[in-house]
């Protein structure tokens, strides 16, 4: 479909820029779990983070966002779950716009995971994982079975470490709490942040590997960002490839490798390389 | 006669200015956390009256406590009795530091926690009441404990205006030049600091992560 390989907005004349929005409502896929309509995010210096962002991700699809950093992946991804509103533009989760939606109910749908973790220091493991579902309401034992599947669904033993304290774990293992404590309420949507970026070599393969049977098993839809490309291609259903603040492109992962453009080939050569074009 | 005689002879009354004392210093306490702790997340959510609540409060902490005494004894009600005036200045006093680390403890808590709280969809009372109160408690103690050892020391100035408190044996002692009623005072106020100090510091460490 159209949403497919939007071109970079800066090439579009402006008279189709201005037609978009009211086109694409009549065109909305049913499957687009998440859609950004010429989404723009500017600080409030008026310095722009992210200009003129057409996306669809569809639902159940892995969607990498790829780029160096400073390229307005991590802003794309909180302009989701509503951590930042768009400056002009519109978010659509489930066709409704984030800015219409109570953003507790939207985020508490939305299963998010960053590089630091931020699991809460003074709350045992069990408490951080069954956080989101006891504010939800859940019974005390709905949480606690829900704690035992969670715990062994990222590979930790339940009686081994839900007592333990985020202090008394490896890097990995708090990682692993940390995708546990996002899923623990079964949410339709996973948002992560670099999540394997602060992990050892080994270590990060290892979960990796986890994470990528596990998303199998799971049928989420995953919006993944990442500056590593051997992981992009790795996890991704779709690279969506930015630039700075605009998206260069979006591309299967077989697509990726053959791309033309010269960002994109820069980025393969230093990566694989570590040289500069 | 020395000071230990002294004091078994006049336990009674060591004992009930003691006591005296100490009520001065709970009731104040108890109203300067009640109403620094809100004041202090006020902040946290209200930056604009950061300047002009602790400037007020840094500007009462500056004026000479026998000053305050005096100034508060002209006042309506407040001027009627001498608990009364003890009590308020002292409430002033121990305000700063208890407003002060609150709002540093909480502006402290980790970003990445914060956020990550917020991105698991909590309402800023959750927010508040489960993540950065609790992670902040070990700050807000440190403030706790030190506003009660600045007012067991400024409550013997109470005296002064009759509020009665250990500050009756140094005062009393003060004018007969007799340093063993001074002590009678001194000591048991310097004891009680102490404790509070020692006492305050143990709660403090069990607030203790990372």
């Amino acid at each position: 479909m159209c949403g497919l390989r939007p071109l970079p907005p800066k090439a579009r004349p402006f008279a189709a820029r201005a037609a978009r929005p009211q086109s694409m409502n009549m065109v909305q896929q049913p499957n687009a779990m998440i859609e950004f309509r010429e989404v723009s995010y500017r600080l409030e210096d008026g310095r722009p983070l992210l200009c003129d962002l057409n996306l669809q991700v569809r639902r159940g699809e892995t969607m990498v966002l790829l780029g160096r950093s400073g390229s307005g992946k991590t802003t794309t991804l909180k302009l989701i779950n509503r951590l930042l509103e768009p400056t002009e533009g519109q978010v659509l989760v489930d066709g409704c716009a984030t800015t219409d939606a109570d953003p507790i109910r939207l985020r508490r749908r939305i299963g998010y995971v960053m590089q630091e973790v931020g699991l809460f220091p003074n709350l045992t493991v069990e408490r951080n994982v069954g956080l989101v579902p006891s504010l939800q309401g859940w019974s005390a034992e709905r949480v606690r079975a829900r704690l035992q599947e969670m715990l062994a669904l990222v590979g930790l033993e339940p009686e081994h470490f839900a007592s333990r304290y985020p202090r008394e774990l490896s890097g990995g293992q708090r990682q692993r709490v940390g995708v546990a404590r996002a899923l623990a309420a079964d949410p339709p949507l996973l948002l992560m942040d670099e999540p394997f970026g602060a992990l050892d070599p080994l270590t990060r393969a290892e979960i990796q590997h986890e994470f990528q049977s596990l998303k199998q098993r799971l049928q989420k839809t995953i919006v993944f960002v990442t500056h590593d490309l051997r992981e992009a291609l790795m996890l991704a259903t779709r690279v969506a490839f930015l630039e700075g603040g605009r998206l260069v492109g979006v591309y299967t992962p077989e697509e990726f490798r053959q791309v033309s453009n010269p960002v994109v080939a820069a980025y393969f050569k230093a990566f694989e390389t570590g040289s500069l074009p | 006669m020395s000071i230990l005689q002294f004091f078994w002879k006049n336990q009674a009354q060591v004992y009930e200015l003691t006591l005296e004392h100490l009520w001065l210093v709970g009731i104040s306490m108890l109203l300067a956390v009640s109403i620094g702790l809100p004041l202090g997340i006020l902040l946290t959510r209200r930056p604009a009256f950061r300047k002009g609540i602790l400037g007020i409060s840094t500007v009462v902490q500056t004026i000479p406590s026998l000053a305050l005494f005096g100034f508060l004894l002209a006042s309506p009600w407040l001027g009627e009795r001498a608990d009364r005036i003890a009590i308020t200045a002292l409430t002033l006093y121990a305000l700063l530091p208890i407003i002060q680390n609150t709002y540093a403890g909480i502006m402290g808590v980790d970003h990445n926690v914060r956020e990550a709280a917020r991105a698991m969809g909590m309402t800023d009372f959750q927010l508040l009441s489960q993540v950065e109160l609790p992670l902040a408690m070990g700050v807000i103690l440190a403030g706790v404990r030190v506003a009660t050892v600045i007012t067991v020391g400024v409550a013997a100035i109470a005296a002064a205006v009759g509020a009665g408190g250990l500050g009756e044996f140094i005062f009393r002692g003060l004018a007969m030049v007799d340093n063993r009623v001074i002590l009678a005072g001194a000591i048991p106020a310097a004891l009680m600091a102490l404790l509070a100090d020692l006492l305050l510091g143990l709660l403090e460490r069990r607030f203790r992560y990372a």
